[in-house]
């Protein structure tokens, strides 16, 4: 089904071809994924299985979404195939954060906004290079718990306005956040303790983004920056569980997780206290558990989400389209896409990859995708750095975000809040937060006219 | 074909941007006209003239003479669709009329029980709910286009939810204290209001009301093998908070037909109501609604949410109906009524269904269609009750097939709806994601 309507668009590709003239573009900018593109735009942009999903791989996507979207409850419960939460946890579901498939937002003052979780470490690197847990609170401030029980604590958020202005004289305002842990269940938190905020991110098209081969992300790397640009991306090392070693990292703020099956198993455990064969451990020190006596508590002897489960999540997590772009063809959008590469936007933000041959979902290889990120760390400057180490991810150092489907997040998420912690409240504030490696690229946009500025912007409003 | 196609997206959303006769007359045009008409300027006439790109009104009305008799045709085209669309909403009215008439004998049954409650008068109310259900699922076909039973407002979440988490309403093996029943101290007064208040509060799967929650106060949870769930009559007489239980019942009956009753008069004729709404829209947006409910009861809630998690998880908890053990009941009405709107039958209301406006657009595949709605529910009739066993063992054993074929048919058939839903110039969805 899906092919035919695949199918019914390929003629579409000459044509567009042809319209931006050879050179400029080749192929079909609209397309962000290649083939699995979707053409959707109303608030389920981000939630499509792939276009090209074939009928088998679909199966295990609707079965992956159920779990995805359904509330998981209390161990024991009469629904054994989704029991086992917490005892402490930061979500029921993991479509609660990652709402419709896209990207949370920091609470705000009305009790909107939810997916904004709080990662904790103290300073150094454990033995497999990760964060060092605080002794009593763990790697994660569990905000909720079942009945009976305390939650670790709360995030308290506090912004402090700071006005700023354009090269033209335009003003502009930044919130600069101040996280501070409130409410603590088991006592003050280590005096060294390291908070990192993390919003959840929008989950489509992560398929595609691990099925580019390994050694294409490797060699965009340039870590002693020898090319003079002023921008060394470099990969993160992190441990994976099944390979039992350090592999590139590819998902998350700080690209510390190497795999979608990983993340999601890290994921289920750290956000929803769940087990798995993956990831068996329970979210909470047995500090914690010991002062707040829910030692007691049953004991699943059998991971809480079961392998079949886990993976049929994680091919869920791998089929999510990413959705095409709109307007390609408006004179502002293309003068936008032209200002993207000259401010150097597209340094990092890379706009064109190709999947390799051995994912093992098929649908995902040989894709010619435009993700607008090379998945690499760079240094983005001392106001954005969460001051926390992450295996090789210094506090200054973030992963590049893909860009892909940004300019449908309002549609999707009712909201326009970007960065890891969602303290930008528009793309323009998201920009002129960029400082480090990005700070040539976003004083490039500081000091462009205002019609450029809107260009820019346009272009970013068709991802 | 794809030529043809080329251009009558671009004489709709280019040239003439969705709106005004034009744009609906050159849309026929070019689109593959339906086989059986007696067609002057069928794909390969249009091919042959090359039509330009670019076609302004004069040159349009150029195109649209020589189709006079196809013009006529296609009028008779439309009043297919006009009557077919009538005939659905008498349809409709019928069948959810019958599930209210249905849910009013369970509600004597109910109410006979809890005068007197006796094994016997159990047995009696359990019953009457799985014939109430029997019309209630063929009304599903009528969700998934923002009608009256899922609008903003719709009820259906108040009627149908499931998964339902037993513990959320009374108690389970291991927690006797469990549930809203048994907790007096919170909720002292157990009414409609109530119930309906309670209904997904803090979760989706904390349901409340519904024919779901009225299936577990009379089954309770199922833990055997060969039959449904065995609660006692005592729950209603000696066991703590046999009051409580059976003010839950009562309510949440009430409740029922309530919701029932509010969507069954949105479609009664001679009002200003949906039904009056819906009879006038354009027949082709009415068509689009019509094959949407079909398209996505069929490909999604279907195929996918009720067959394929229950066959890929093999858990009870993901068959629909799982305390009467009547699951496969769900699966065969729901495809019956799928059936009925393609017939345009239901019962003793018979009329033109979608079928006749399939066989004007493309006769071969409304043939096909039809032959696959008919697959579909013989091959749903096939899967061995209770579904909760079926779904059970290996991949070859002969009911998970059973079940594994009527997913694949019911790809097939939702596949085919798109297929047509293409050929009257919209596209319905399977999926809701």
């Amino acid at each position: 089904m899906r092919t035919n309507n695949n199918k019914g668009r390929q003629w579409l590709v000459p044509l567009f071809s042809l319209c931006f003239g050879v050179g400029e573009c080749v192929g079909d900018e609209r397309l962000s994924g290649g083939q699995t593109t979707v053409f959707v735009t109303s608030n389920k942009a981000f939630a499509r299985p792939l276009a090209n999903i074939g009928r088998l791989t679909r199966r295990q996507h609707t079965v992956g979404n159920s779990f995805f979207n359904q509330n998981w409850v209390a161990a024991p419960a009469s629904t054994t195939a989704r029991d086992g939460l917490g005892p402490l946890f930061n979500s029921r579901s993991c479509s609660a954060c990652h709402v419709q498939d896209g990207r949370g937002a920091p609470p705000g003052q009305d009790g909107s906004g939810f997916g904004l979780l709080l990662r904790l470490s103290l300073p150094g690197r454990a033995a497999n290079g990760g964060p060092v847990p605080d002794p009593v609170y763990g790697l994660q401030l569990s905000d909720r718990a079942l009945p009976g029980i305390s939650p670790e604590g709360h995030m308290q958020i506090s912004y402090l306005e700071k006005a700023g202005n354009y090269e033209d004289g335009e003003e502009f305002s930044l919130r600069h956040p101040r996280y501070e842990l409130a409410e603590l269940a088991a006592g003050p938190a280590h005096t060294d303790i390291c908070l990192s905020p993390r919003v959840a991110p929008a989950v489509f098209g992560l398929g595609l983004l691990e099925a580019v081969a390994e050694q294409d992300l490797l060699g965009r790397a340039d870590p002693e920056d020898l090319d003079g640009n002023g921008i060394s991306g470099r990969p993160n090392r992190v441990w994976s569980i099944s390979e039992e070693k350090a592999v590139l990292g590819r998902f998350g703020w700080k690209a510390n997780q190497p795999d979608l099956r990983q993340q999601a198993a890290e994921a289920f455990a750290g956000d929803l206290g769940i087990t798995s064969s993956l990831v068996p451990r329970e979210n909470h020190t047995s500090a914690y558990a010991t002062r707040h006596d829910f030692l007691k508590l049953p004991a699943s002897e059998q991971p809480e989400v079961d392998d079949k489960i886990l993976q049929r999540v994680t091919t869920y997590l791998q089929t999510l389209a990413p959705p095409a772009r709109r307007d390609v063809g408006r004179p502002q959008v293309i003068r936008g896409q032209k200002l993207f590469r000259e401010m150097q936007c597209a340094s990092c933000h890379t706009p064109e990859m190709r999947t390799g041959n051995s994912h093992p979902v098929e649908e995902l290889r040989n894709q010619t995708i435009r993700p607008y990120t090379d998945l690499l760390l760079h240094d983005m400057g001392p106001g954005l750095s969460d001051g926390r180490q992450d295996y090789q991810a210094d506090g200054r150092e973030w992963r590049t975000p893909p860009l892909w489907g940004i300019g449908l997040q309002k549609r999707v998420n009712g909201h326009t809040t970007l960065l890891h912690d969602g303290r930008a409240r528009n793309l323009a504030e998201a920009i002129l937060w960029h400082g480090g490696e990005a700070k040539a690229a976003r004083e490039a946009f500081r000091e462009a006219g205002r019609e450029d500025r809107k260009a820019l912007l346009a272009f970013l409003k068709s991802l | 074909m794809c030529l043809v196609r080329i251009r009558s997206l671009i004489l709709t959303q280019n040239r003439f941007p969705a709106n005004g006769q034009y744009t609906y007359l050159l849309r026929f045009l070019t689109l593959p006209p339906p086989d059986n008409l007696p067609s002057v300027i069928d794909k390969h006439t249009l091919a042959k003239k090359q039509v330009p790109a670019k076609i302004d009104p004069v040159k349009a009305k150029f195109f649209a003479v020589p189709g006079l008799t196809s013009l006529i045709a296609l009028n008779a085209f439309a009043q297919t669709e006009r009557e077919a669309v009538a005939h659905y909403t008498q349809l409709v009215q019928a069948t959810y009329s019958d599930a209210l008439a249905k849910a009013k004998i369970m509600e004597r049954a109910i109410e006979d029980f809890l005068a007197s409650p006796s094994a016997d008068g159990l047995k009696k109310a359990r019953s009457s709910w799985t014939a109430a259900r029997i019309p209630y699922l063929q009304t599903e076909v009528f969700r998934f286009y923002e009608g009256p039973i899922d609008d903003e407002d719709g009820p259906e979440g108040l009627l149908n939810a499931w998964p339902l988490d037993e513990s959320y309403v009374d108690y389970v093996k291991g927690d006797e204290e469990a549930g809203i029943i048994n907790k007096p101290d919170d909720f002292p007064k157990i009414d409609a209001n109530l119930i309906q208040s309670l209904n997904e509060k803090g979760g989706e799967a904390n349901i409340s009301c519904g024919y779901h929650a009225i299936e577990f106060l009379l089954w309770g949870q199922d833990f055997s093998a060969g039959g449904p769930g065995e609660r006692p009559f005592t729950d209603y007489t000696t066991a703590d908070n046999a009051d409580r239980r059976a003010s839950y019942l009562r309510a949440s009956t009430k409740l029922l037909i309530k919701h029932l009753a509010e969507v069954s008069t949105e479609w009664e004729p001679g009002r200003e109501n949906y039904r009056s709404r819906f009879l006038k829209l354009e027949p082709r947006a009415a068509i689009e609604k019509i094959l949407t409910g079909m398209s996505m009861l069929s490909g999604f809630e279907m195929a996918s949410e009720r067959l394929n998690v229950a066959y890929d998880t093999k858990a009870q908890e993901d068959e629909h109906s799982c305390f009467s053990d009547t699951t496969h009941n769900d699966m065969v009405y729901d495809l019956v009524g799928i059936s009925n709107v393609w017939n345009g039958t239901y019962r003793t209301v018979k009329g033109p269904g979608l079928k006749e406006v399939a066989e004007k657009a493309d006769p071969a595949l409304a043939k096909h269609l039809d032959a696959r709605i008919t697959a579909s529910v013989a091959a749903a009739r096939a899967i061995p009750a209770p579904f909760d066993q079926a779904i059970l063992g290996e991949d070859n054993a002969p009911s998970r097939q059973a079940i594994l074929r009527t997913i694949e048919s019911l790809e097939e058939q939702a596949g085919l709806m798109v297929i047509l839903s293409k050929k009257l110039g919209f596209e319905v969805p399977i999926s809701e994601d």
